[in-house]
């Protein structure tokens, strides 16, 4: 055996409540992020992403409490993303009990932050964001372009080439998400995580479009039509739907993808 | 009573999902940076901060270094994590040769950029991977035959003894996840983030320290 595909789960977090994706959650407080990420964690995720989208960066205590009582009471690997300026955003997210921390646009304002967090706390803990659209033409070679601002706001930048420097300066993996996709449940953007995949050093976590076991399972193929991601983040899929990361790690296996067994079936 | 975990803090992060996982397993985890209860700990536990240079050097300047070599003397079951491993050999090759604590012969060395067949490998190897034990050491007693656990790394040991690797897992070709001699057993993984698995080797750990005691 090798190293096994990771399903993530994702959580949107605005000022310490859950946003999105309460739906699914029943029997516990489906707001607090503490309670859902002990829910997946029972359900044996690989690992557990919280997305803070609080607006304001005066609020940020709120998120970092969050963090550390969700620490203190689930044993998987937590990333925290969003709203992430600077080194010591990054070493209070880590000091609240974040095990990686998610940077994205200070990365495009400031490319090296990522070489000055690798050298200071090291590329494991280090997760660089990457939202994308495509920008190619019918007919064109594939193209994307780097955004922000939630894909409004166009950057000019490559996104395979900026995935390849952010893995250069240190990154120890990329988060690549198709804005095109994103919130669609209509797959993932296969050619992109690909094309990323293929060009850097470093493990991709697939996100963006994911609505079924089949998407998720094309994300992780290793097979010439396949991402050739190493993991798979889902939002919708776990939130909306009547279904468990056990269910979707069963239909995985079925497709031939590498899981852990889902619990209860060692 | 349960038994006392001095948990070895030398600044260099967050300790408490460690300490929570020690609870978990019913051990009494104490966060300390306190060389006098590191020696008189049942157990001692250093957990997978920091960088391995700074880590070397804040343990050595602290007095920790010298109190786990002493706790490690008089027998008391020392378990590392990740760092905690990694510290034990005589050298390890994060940004430039850096000495360890030299109590197990062997370097720490980054993954090859190419696995045996060539193909590129991805750093850090960061997920789940099954570890296959073997060996007998007390603690493999109170584990499966191999069992899936998380990992996030770059670097790996080398032991220049195979005969202290108790478990080994395959990333780009086999490499020691667990080592072991004497009181001492380390994992280059983190069973505080391993879920069921990483509570079936922590509740090993307190089977261990109680035989020990």
């Amino acid at each position: 055996m090798t190293l096994l595909k990771r399903i993530i789960p994702c959580l949107d977090v605005d000022q310490g409540r859950v946003v999105k994706g309460v739906r699914y959650i029943d029997h516990v407080d489906a707001g607090d992020p503490v309670e859902v990420a002990r829910r997946y964690d029972e359900q044996e995720a690989d690992e557990i992403t919280f997305l803070d989208i609080t607006a304001s960066h005066e609020e940020r205590d709120i998120l970092l409490d969050v963090v550390a009582r969700t620490a203190e009471s689930i044993f998987m690997p937590l990333t925290v993303g969003g709203g992430v300026r600077s080194l010591d955003d990054i070493r209070d997210l880590l000091n609240a009990g974040a095990d990686k921390v998610s940077i994205m646009t200070a990365t495009i304002r400031d490319p090296d932050l990522v070489c000055e967090a690798a050298a200071k706390i090291g590329s494991a803990n280090l997760v660089v964001a990457i939202d994308a659209k495509r920008v190619s033409a019918e007919g064109e070679p594939d193209r994307w372009e780097v955004f922000t601002h939630g894909g409004r706001q166009a950057t000019g930048i490559d996104a395979v080439g900026w995935a390849a420097r952010m893995a250069e300066a240190g990154a120890g993996e990329i988060l690549l998400t198709s804005m095109d996709r994103d919130g669609t449940k209509s797959g993932y953007d296969l050619a992109m995580l690909r094309a990323v995949a293929d060009r850097v050093p470093i493990p991709v976590i697939a996100s963006g479009g994911g609505g079924s076991s089949a998407d998720l399972a094309s994300a992780l193929d290793e097979g010439p039509e396949g991402g050739h991601c190493q993991a798979a983040l889902a939002a919708s899929i776990f939130h909306f739907r009547e279904t468990t990361v056990g269910e979707v790690k069963r239909d995985l296996l079925a497709l031939g993808i590498p899981v852990r067994q889902p619990v209860g079936s060692r | 009573m349960r038994p006392r975990i001095a948990l070895v803090d030398y600044g260099a992060g967050n300790l408490r999902s460690v300490a929570k996982a020690l609870e978990r397993s019913e051990l009494q985890p104490v966060v300390t940076g306190d060389p006098a209860v590191v020696r008189d700990a049942d157990g001692v536990l250093l957990p997978g901060v920091g960088a391995f240079r700074d880590a070397v050097a804040a343990l050595e300047e602290s007095g920790l270094a010298d109190a786990i070599r002493q706790a490690t003397d008089r027998g008391r079951p020392y378990l590392g994590i990740c760092f905690g491993l990694q510290l034990l050999f005589d050298e390890g090759e994060e940004h430039g040769t850096t000495p360890g604590l030299g109590r197990l012969a062997g370097r720490v060395t980054r993954f090859p950029e190419k696995d045996a067949a060539g193909e590129p490998l991805r750093i850090p190897h960061i997920g789940w991977n099954e570890v296959r034990f073997e060996g007998d050491h007390p603690m493999l007693a109170g584990l499966p035959a191999s069992d899936v656990y998380y990992f996030v790394h770059s670097y790996r040991p080398e032991p220049l003894d195979p005969d202290i690797i108790v478990g080994r897992a395959d990333y780009g070709g086999p490499f020691a996840a667990a080592v072991a001699k004497d009181n001492v057993f380390a994992v280059q993984f983190h069973p505080e983030k391993s879920q069921s698995a990483g509570k079936r080797l922590l509740d090993a750990y307190r089977a261990w320290i109680g035989e020990s005691r």
